[in-house]
């Protein structure tokens, strides 16, 4: 059963990827990109694009319903099930996205946001572990699911902001907007430099060990999968003929993870540069054609009727359940931990973006920003707060 | 200057954006269209600003202000997760020690700054209450005006209010026809529009309600401020903690005597192979996964009793206390939240002839309450002299740190009958003393019992119903105006047009369509966006 | 008038606003007093008994001024103080001042050897479940309260006391 839901979860994978060319292809004809449903139906590779993702989508529900029968609980329960699931949600808010607004163009983005999210989540442990008591609860699945759909509609928003981005901001100008929105792409790249890194040391079955000494003066070991380039405090390598760590990280910070971080950042970088060098552009300006064609007013009411989705969605599942759990399992319904921190500064920015917007009449461009910052934090609050600061929450 | 008047000749009320009557620009009077938010009513507090209470209250009305608010609240709480919290970590030694040894300088600045203790800071308070304020003031100088608004809607508007919408168009009037109109009519009601008519004029409206969405919101949060306020006041909020020891009964601490718990048991389970072969390779690489924490109690209840006296006590029922599952009573509830393994109950010593090697027998000390004299046998006796529960050396003198039994140290004097008068030994845990010159006997240490004790958190909080209930209304009004619109077709025929106008409160594209699709097949034209360039 | 009334709904509003506000802010700053047994209220009452089984009452000792020491046989000022209070107490056991002693819960034996080695005559009780130190908000020891003739607190010492103290602190609760 194992075994199947990997193969299933592998499945989706590929037929995502299989959807981009199709999207892609769409975009080059001339059907289906008109604003007024009498004018024009969906293209070929447009419906054939939708259709795949569709049953992409249920192999990864199948993913999920036979992890669930293997592992006897809800997969959501550390950092490769929940960003599964989260890709999932995304996926599934672009398909209601889709049928709301008819637009191919945001799956041509949509789809590599999901297949780096998944390869992504697939670098961390994808053992099924049992449940400590703090998780035996039916809270689980209704705080995490709903949590993770919340955040997946505003992934949307997130990427139409992007779109709408790279549509209108100027390439040919050097300016603020440009850098921050190369950025943004290089940070992407980040990512991806994470999965290379991993993934290929993983192959090769990389190992090094330490013993180090943590603030307390205990002594402990720690197990790198990746060359050390940083030393936790006051290393000593166990295993033989290994290379060398190149400088030493302070005690309060988890070297290993620190040194993961090091090598996606280098990977990340020299692919970047690759990409530049290959094809002399910046990675916006490659986008560009892609979302010419594309009303920047659609983009902009994609960008916030997700926001308008999302935000009740995150709300419920991410404070309200959470709250309630909280106050089942830990006592109080709010103990300030550095994730249900996070949790209330996303709540308060998109707050304030709903005003800005409202009220001030925040629209097009600076939208667009908005929703681009208001997913950052939800992402900073998936991969640094979790492998960083880590709290009460602290999965992987 | 009260009014405003109009060169309709229509007085207005003072800070009107848009005439009444008319539907002239009063303010603004070069820009293309008009400002529609709160139906061109001018916000209550833009209308007076004489007092100081006046002043304060304009400036808590403002989004600018409440926005500022926010963001200040948001920058705030994230520089409270750079390091952990005070009330996050357990800190044995001075906190501001503690932030220094470990995170360095920052950490000495961090702590310096008060934000060890961020969210319990009286600014960080000050904040959030502001925010409170900025909602009270902000949704009634807003919700007022736009309920009259909504309320008196006309039917028929000018021509100068219609083509000042977004969204506008015109066609000649004698293109339409009776079907023209009916079938447009038809469409509106399917999409559930309500259609209101006077003179030929058609106002279709639909989702109205959704206006209301944000009020009902900030309602919500208010109550739920309201109720997290309500914790401060003495008796509404109660926390304590209790370290109760297995076989041991303990009042509850937090209901004054009234209730009282026997721990019979603390169980801590892992999992292993039973537990399925799914979770072998993560059970390998993890070592031991705890499976449960549990404690089984016996409630009980106390009549009314002063504190120290001896309670008689009814028992209420037996209960198991899990993470996750509290037992709850009376308002209480009890949590499975800590425990202590190990922790020393008994000591068994054997009085033994050192030459010989022979037992004489065992004394069994209960280490909460060890007795002055032991009988080991006939005419052997065991004394103790001194107990140490907690025992250290200061100044070359032996003494205990505390009254629990931590390291516990006796002084024994053994009465045998070759040594009358009894000698003495002083015994710690792997160490034995004998300050009086070598002895013939002595005490040889057999074992140890042990029992665990459990960290029972014990709450009350009677504001939970009321966030609760602000909870729920937050999330029904952020529902409300968030997954619906309000959304407005005005159709005016004319001598020599019909016009057709459209304002909706947000998605213009979406509304575009829809339009798009009402008028398809007819002669009523698709309305222009003016807000295009 | 409409104005006048609109100011008054303001006034009222904002008052309500801030004076909640205010409250919060109050009580939130003072957690860390005594909420319990504070000076000027009245002293909690309680039942305790000794080694040998007898009951003591506070509320008994209504007309008398009490001592109420609690103390630990390993809490080193403690032991200085023994000997200052147990003079004390015969000094003004006959004016109408008693010398109630809580130990906060050790084994009868470490009690018993204490006594006898500082010759203590006052009775000593003590509270095993821990009730009463948590009725009168008891952390660190020794903590002496001074109970007056009308069993109000009339003083409440958390420091290490000399015999001088001990002697003023029981002029203070002398019934007249």
């Amino acid at each position: 059963m194992t075994q199947a839901s990997s193969h299933l979860l592998f499945c989706s994978f590929l037929l995502y990827l299989i959807a981009v060319f199709f999207y892609g292809g769409a975009i080059r004809q001339k059907k289906g990109l008109e604003e007024s449903p009498y004018k024009n139906g969906a293209s070929f590779s447009s419906k054939a694009g939708i259709i795949i993702t569709i049953v992409g989508f249920f192999c990864q529900l199948g993913y999920f319903i036979t992890r669930w029968i293997a592992a006897g609980h809800v997969p959501v329960s550390n950092m490769f099930e929940f960003i599964a699931f989260f890709s999932m949600m995304i996926v599934l808010a672009y398909i209601i996205l889709y049928f709301l607004y008819r637009t191919v163009v945001l799956g041509l983005f949509t789809m590599p946001v999901v297949i780096i999210m998944i390869a992504y989540g697939s670098m961390f442990s994808r053992d099924i572990t049992p449940l400590i008591p703090a998780l035996q609860s039916y809270w689980l699945p209704l705080h995490v699911m709903t949590t993770a759909a919340g955040q997946g509609i505003l992934a949307i928003s997130f990427i139409a902001g992007m779109m709408y981005l790279i549509k209108t901001i100027d390439q040919k100008q050097r300016s603020w907007k440009r850098f921050l929105l190369e950025l943004i792409m290089y940070l992407i790249v980040v990512v991806i430099g994470f999965v290379i890194s991993t993934a290929g040391f993983r192959a090769t079955e990389y190992e090094v060990a330490f013993t180090w000494t943590d603030q307390d003066g205990n002594e402990s070991t720690a197990v790198y999968t990746l060359p050390a380039i940083t030393g936790p405090n006051e290393w000593e390598m166990v295993t033989g003929n290994r290379m060398e760590p190149l400088f030493e990280a302070p005690p309060f910070i988890d070297a290993r993870k620190l040194n993961t971080v090091i090598w996606s950042f280098i990977i990340g970088t020299v692919l970047y540069l690759l990409i530049r060098l290959v094809f002399r552009k910046r990675l916006g300006q490659m986008f560009q054609p892609y979302v010419q064609r594309i009303n920047s007013d659609l983009l902009d009411e994609i960008s916030y009727r997700s926001v308008l989705i999302g935000f009740p969605v995150f709300t419920l599942g991410g404070l309200i359940f959470g709250m309630i759990w909280a106050q089942v399992a830990w006592t109080r319904f709010w103990a300030w931990d550095p994730k249900e921190v996070w949790a209330l500064i996303t709540w308060l920015f998109y707050a304030a973006f709903l005003h800005l917007r409202l009220s001030r009449g925040w629209h097009g461009e600076k939208s667009a920003w908005l929703a681009v910052t208001g997913f950052g934090i939800i992402m900073f609050n998936l991969v640094f707060v979790n492998l960083i600061i880590a709290g009460l929450h602290s999965y992987a | 200057m009260d009014n405003a008047k109009c060169e309709c000749g229509h007085v207005n009320p003072h800070g009107t954006v848009f005439c009444e009557a008319c539907g002239k620009a009063l303010y603004n009077k070069e820009e293309k269209l008009l400002d529609m938010r709160y139906e061109g009513k001018k916000r209550r507090s833009e209308k007076y600003n004489r007092t100081i209470i006046d002043k304060i209250w304009n400036f808590f009305s403002s989004v600018k202000v409440g926005v500022t608010l926010i963001v200040l609240a948001l920058i705030a709480s994230a520089i409270g997760t750079i390091l952990p919290q005070e009330g996050n970590i357990n800190i044995q030694s001075d906190p501001g020690e503690y932030y220094r040894e470990t995170y360095g300088w920052f950490g000495e600045l961090y702590y310096l700054l008060g934000f060890h203790n961020l969210y319990g800071s009286w600014w960080y308070m000050l904040l959030i209450a502001f925010i409170g304020v900025s909602l009270v003031v902000c949704s009634l100088d807003r919700a007022v005006p736009l309920y009259k608004a909504l309320k008196n809607q006309k039917i028929s508007r000018t021509v100068i209010f219609l083509n000042r919408q977004r969204f506008y168009n015109k066609t000649a009037i004698e293109k339409i026809n009776e079907q023209d109109i009916e079938k447009i009519k038809e469409r509106l009601q399917q999409r559930k529009y309500r259609i209101s008519e006077e003179n030929g004029n058609i106002l279709a409206e639909k989702g109205r309600f959704s206006r209301w969405g944000p009020y009902v919101n900030h309602i919500g949060l208010i109550i739920f401020l309201i109720g997290v306020m309500l914790r401060f006041i003495p008796g509404f909020y109660v926390n304590e903690f209790l370290w109760i020891k297995e076989d041991e009964t303990a009042a509850v601490p937090g209901t004054s005597q009234e209730y009282y718990i026997k721990n019979h048991r603390f169980i801590i389970d892992v999992y292993d192979e039973t537990d399925g072969e799914v979770y072998k390779k993560a059970l390998e690489e993890k070592g031991a996964i705890v499976k449960n924490y549990q404690t089984n109690v016996t409630l009980y209840k106390a009549d009314k009793k002063l504190p120290g006296e001896k309670p008689e006590l009814k028992k209420v029922g037996d209960y198991e206390i899990k993470v996750n599952h509290p037992l709850k009573f009376d308002r209480f509830a009890l949590y499975q939240s800590s425990y202590e393994l190990n922790q020393f109950s008994k000591m068994t010593f054997a009085l033994t002839d050192k030459k010989t090697g022979e037992s004489l027998g065992n004394i069994t000390i209960d280490l909460d309450d060890p007795r002055e004299t032991y009988e080991v046998k006939d005419d052997y006796t065991v004394e103790i002299v001194r107990y140490f529960p907690d025992f250290e050396m200061a100044d070359g003198e032996p003494r205990t740190k505390s009254m629990n039994p931590v390291n516990p140290a006796f002084v024994f004097k053994m009465i045998t009958p070759d040594k009358p008068e009894g000698e003495i030994s002083f015994t710690a845990i792997q160490q034995t003393v004998e300050p009086f010159g070598e002895n013939e006997y002595k005490m040889e240490f057999q074992s140890l019992e042990t029992v665990s004790a459990s960290g029972i958190t014990v709450r009350k909080d009677l504001s939970l119903p009321i966030i609760a209930l602000g909870g729920i209304i937050f999330l029904a009004g952020l529902v409300q105006g968030s997954f619906w619109f309000h959304r407005r077709i005005w159709l005016k025929p004319e001598e020599d047009y019909l016009h057709i106008a459209g304002h909706t409160n947000k998605n213009w594209y979406g509304f575009q369509r829809e339009i798009e699709k009402i008028v398809h097949g007819t002669n009523i034209p698709m309305p222009d966006d003016q807000a295009k360039k | 008038m409409r104005k006048k009334r609109r100011l008054a709904i303001r006034t009222v509003i904002l008052s309500v606003l801030v004076l909640s506000i205010a409250s919060v802010l109050f009580l939130n700053g003072k957690t860390d007093e005594r909420e319990t047994a504070a000076v000027g209220q009245e002293a909690p009452d309680f039942v305790l008994q000794d080694l040998r089984g007898n009951e003591y009452r506070l509320s008994d000792y209504r007309g008398k001024g009490v001592f109420l020491n609690f103390w630990g046989t390993w809490c080193e000022p403690c032991k200085t103080e023994m000997p200052y209070m147990e003079k004390q107490y015969r000094k003004y056991k006959d004016q109408g001042v008693e010398i109630l002693a809580v130990n906060v819960g050790e084994t009868d034996l470490a009690i018993e050897k204490f006594a006898k080695q500082y010759q203590l005559s006052f009775p000593i009780v003590v509270d095993k479940s821990g009730e009463v130190q948590k009725a009168y908000g008891i952390y660190p020891l020794p903590a002496t309260f001074l109970i007056d003739p009308e069993g109000k607190i009339v003083d409440y010492i958390e420091q290490p006391m000399t015999e001088e103290m001990i002697g003023d602190f029981m002029e203070r609760i002398k019934p007249e």
